[in-house]
């Protein structure tokens, strides 16, 4: 069978052609990795002004409670994620994630209150899974994929300016909000949030408008198209968390240094404590700590170290203590930036280890996410 | 002389001395490169054997040996500023090595053939 043919596409997929991206497979979906201007002035040209992303590939999940309450929607989403829901206000967006019984991450989310109901954003890769999952065990809800839109991220110090000339409500919103908007005659969603680290927002838009809006905001002078290559460098610069790669069904919250999503409600002595997959385990290891972290590391030289690198506590490689989940040169950074987990008592910022790399011992040392300033509007 | 190789590296050859390079083509498909790694002065390679490292944001890749021969000299200004290499492909040597058997190079590419294989 023909490769491409078994490749979905997203709506935007004749505007990538048409823009020359370089196409790969990325979850399923034919995505643009890069496009001509290449992966290193994507990811400045998002830091100093303006970069639009194709994120259509992920799932936006409607769930609705059977009663049309907004809290008994956020009650039943709460048995599955540790987040504080019913606490979350209309309008208004939280970063949260699917456990599971052993205190693992199945999926991590954005989570919206929509005033009667639920929007949840999922990644590409987990979308089948957690429809199925939500479906399974969201038995007074109503769950729907919504398949006839399209995502886009804006994102940059520059977004501001270039989603005002199509809407004026955009400077009265903050950083996690989420608005209606009309833009381009299209009914949207605009939330401010992103996977950049800048201040920016993302927009979900009805399939058959999001071309139209995608070349609107690339009309601007200040915003360029950006590929899931530049993506990738801009969010491990901005230390989060890519699934499947830092985080998976063997990390847990704590682990993964993802405690700050997890409200008071949710933990001991919380008005809702516990409830959800695995917070035994999870609910011990915010208490007590867990045995190893993520953490932030910087090769003392000038090589990249790639994921599944192994780190070791020594220069001669005899004693592993890790490894690399993620790791790329860091375009903003000038320099290669990386994640792993390494055991809690090696995890403090300025301590030394080693990765082996083509059979070397290269010196990394831990360093504090996020590697560069976040220009979040908060 | 200059000559190609199928893993799209370039020779330039002089007096069975050979400069190593990547083609335009395949620094292209690389994207911005961030990352050399050449081999040490004295080395011996082997045909086919890694003699090079180099890395772009997204991915490592190997160059290889487009011959047997001893690196007799190394292009340091690739590892200070490794965009030389994607500003300028086929002047920017990774390394040269003194051929074992100078005529070997007589069945590589010329660069009829390599453009023919990349079209």
């Amino acid at each position: 069978m023909d490769h491409q043919s078994t490749l979905h596409q997203t709506p935007l997929h004749p505007l990538h052609v048409r823009l020359n991206a370089r196409l790969v497979p990325f979850a399923g979906y034919d995505m643009p990795v890069q496009y001509p201007l290449g992966i290193m002035k994507e990811h400045l040209q998002t830091r100093s002004g303006a970069g639009l992303f194709d994120v259509s590939h992920m799932g936006q999940v409607v769930v609705k409670a059977q009663s049309g309450n907004y809290a008994d929607a956020a009650l039943a989403l709460e048995a599955l994620v540790p987040v504080d829901l019913l606490g979350l206000k209309a309008g208004r967006q939280r970063y949260g994630f699917f456990t599971n019984d052993e205190g693992g991450i199945l999926d991590d989310l954005m989570i919206t209150n929509r005033g009667d109901h639920l929007l949840v954003v999922v990644n590409a890769a987990c979308k089948e899974a957690d429809l199925a999952y939500m479906e399974a065990k969201l038995t007074s809800c109503a769950v729907n994929l919504l398949e006839d839109r399209a995502l886009l991220a804006l994102q940059g110090p520059r977004a501001e300016a270039v989603l005002a000339t199509l809407w004026d409500g955009v400077s009265a919103m903050k950083f996690m909000d989420v608005r209606d908007a009309t833009l381009c005659g299209a009914a949207c969603i605009v939330s401010r949030s992103g996977y950049s680290g800048e201040d920016g927002f993302e927009i979900s838009v009805p399939a058959e408008k999001a071309e139209e809006l995608a070349q609107a905001l690339l009309d601007h002078p200040d915003c360029e198209a950006i590929g899931l290559g530049a993506r990738d460098s801009l969010r491990l610069e901005a230390g989060l968390c890519l699934y499947g790669s830092d985080i998976d069904t063997t990390t847990s919250p704590v682990e993964a240094a993802l405690e700050w999503a997890i409200q008071k409600a949710r933990r001991t002595g919380g008005a809702r404590e516990g409830g959800f997959p695995g917070s035994a385990r999870i609910l011990e290891e915010l208490n007590n700590g867990a045995a190893r972290r993520r953490v932030g590391l910087k090769p003392d030289g000038k090589a990249p170290v790639r994921a599944h690198a192994t780190l070791f506590r020594d220069a001669g490689g005899r004693e592993p203590i890790g490894e690399v989940t993620s790791g790329t040169f860091g375009p903003s950074v000038e320099s290669p930036v990386a994640m792993g987990y390494l055991p809690a008592d090696l995890a403090a910022a300025g301590t030394q280890v080693f990765a082996e790399v083509r059979g070397k011992y290269l010196p990394m040392t831990v360093a504090s996410l996020p590697f560069i300033t976040p220009t979040y509007k908060r | 002389m200059l000559k190609f190789t199928a893993e799209h590296e370039w020779l330039k050859l002089d007096n069975g001395v050979a400069a190593v390079g990547i083609t335009q083509h395949a620094a292209e498909q690389l994207g911005d490169l961030v990352f050399v790694e050449l081999p040490e002065v004295g080395a011996e390679l082997t045909k086919g054997g890694n003699a090079a490292t180099v890395e772009s944001v997204k991915a490592a890749s190997d160059v290889y040996a487009p011959l047997d021969g001893e690196v007799t000299e190394v292009n340091q200004a690739l590892v200070d500023d490794p965009s030389l290499v994607n500003s300028d492909p086929q002047t920017a040597w990774f390394f040269k090595i003194k051929l074992k058997n100078p005529a070997d190079a007589d069945a590589l590419l010329d660069e009829a053939a390599y453009q023919d294989l990349i079209a």
